[in-house]
């Protein structure tokens, strides 16, 4: 069907994850961090399609499926706890929020 | 020939505004950079053969998740970053990305086990039904429970007071 090389799928999905990575290192703003790690778990999910797709077998993407909802109640979640934090600092730097930090 | 083309193009597409999303100061472009990486990724899924996978990522991250961070963004109306990230964290982040890429990279390129096998059938809607109430379906359940208690638990997060 397809003669898409699938090892370059599997390198799209490294450079996918590199690039979120590099994100969360590089920016300050706690809600693009956030969109950095989402970037990653989809790198990830590129590389479970890819792995489906060379055994043949439908598992890869039913874990694409469960991904998807735990990102989707990471991001619930996530963001009301953003909303509180700036309602509780006033911003929105990584650097103001170390109320957990020992 | 035209689906090894469309996968460049879009797989292009997807780094480029990756990129984008990570080189940004603004989070709003950010966030519509990040839309124009999901939607390619659910060009590249569908073009892996996976319809059911390329459709909900359109639907659940293209649409929900990335309304949410609209929303929440426009919410706080948030402002560009005007600090930077200090040299040494960023340094210190650069070389373990690049070690990493390194790495995982050369591994890529000299393993050979990656075949797509000749006859492969795209995964249908009724394949993914048949195993969530088969094999997954203990999974499919408690899913319910972790949505459910991410949204208690976003509720009570967000309130004003507790």
């Amino acid at each position: 069907m397809s003669a898409i090389p699938l090892q370059h799928a599997l390198i799209l999905s490294l450079l996918l994850f590199a690039i979120g990575a590099a994100g969360v290192f590089l920016r300050r703003n706690v809600i693009t961090v956030f969109m950095c790690i989402e970037l990653m778990l989809n790198a990830v999910n590129l590389a479970f399609v890819t792995f489906s797709r060379a055994l043949g077998a439908f598992d890869g993407q039913v874990l694409v499926f469960f991904v998807m909802t735990v990102a989707a109640a990471e991001a619930a979640v996530g963001l009301a706890i953003v909303i509180a934090m700036q309602r509780h600092k006033d911003t929105l730097d990584l650097d103001a929020f170390n109320v957990l930090k020992w | 020939m035209i689906d090894l083309v469309l996968f460049y193009v879009f797989a292009g597409l997807a780094v480029g505004s990756a990129l984008v999303v990570v080189g940004q100061r603004n989070p709003i472009y950010s966030a519509f950079s990040l839309i124009v990486t999901f939607c390619s990724l659910s060009a590249i899924y569908g073009l892996l053969g996976s319809p059911f996978i390329a459709a909900l990522q359109v639907i659940v991250y293209a649409g929900a998740i990335m309304v949410l961070f609209l929303f929440v963004l426009m919410l706080l109306n948030v402002k560009a970053e005007t600090e930077t990230t200090s040299r040494a964290l960023a340094g210190a982040g650069g070389i373990l990305v690049l070690l990493f890429v390194v790495q995982v990279g050369v591994t890529l390129i000299r393993a050979d086990v990656v075949h797509a096998p000749a006859a492969y059938e795209a995964s249908t809607i009724g394949m993914a039904g048949l195993l969530f109430s088969s094999r997954f379906v203990y999974v499919f359940e408690a899913t319910s429970i972790l949505i459910l208690s991410a949204l208690v638990g976003a509720v009570v997060l967000a309130k004003k007071e507790l």
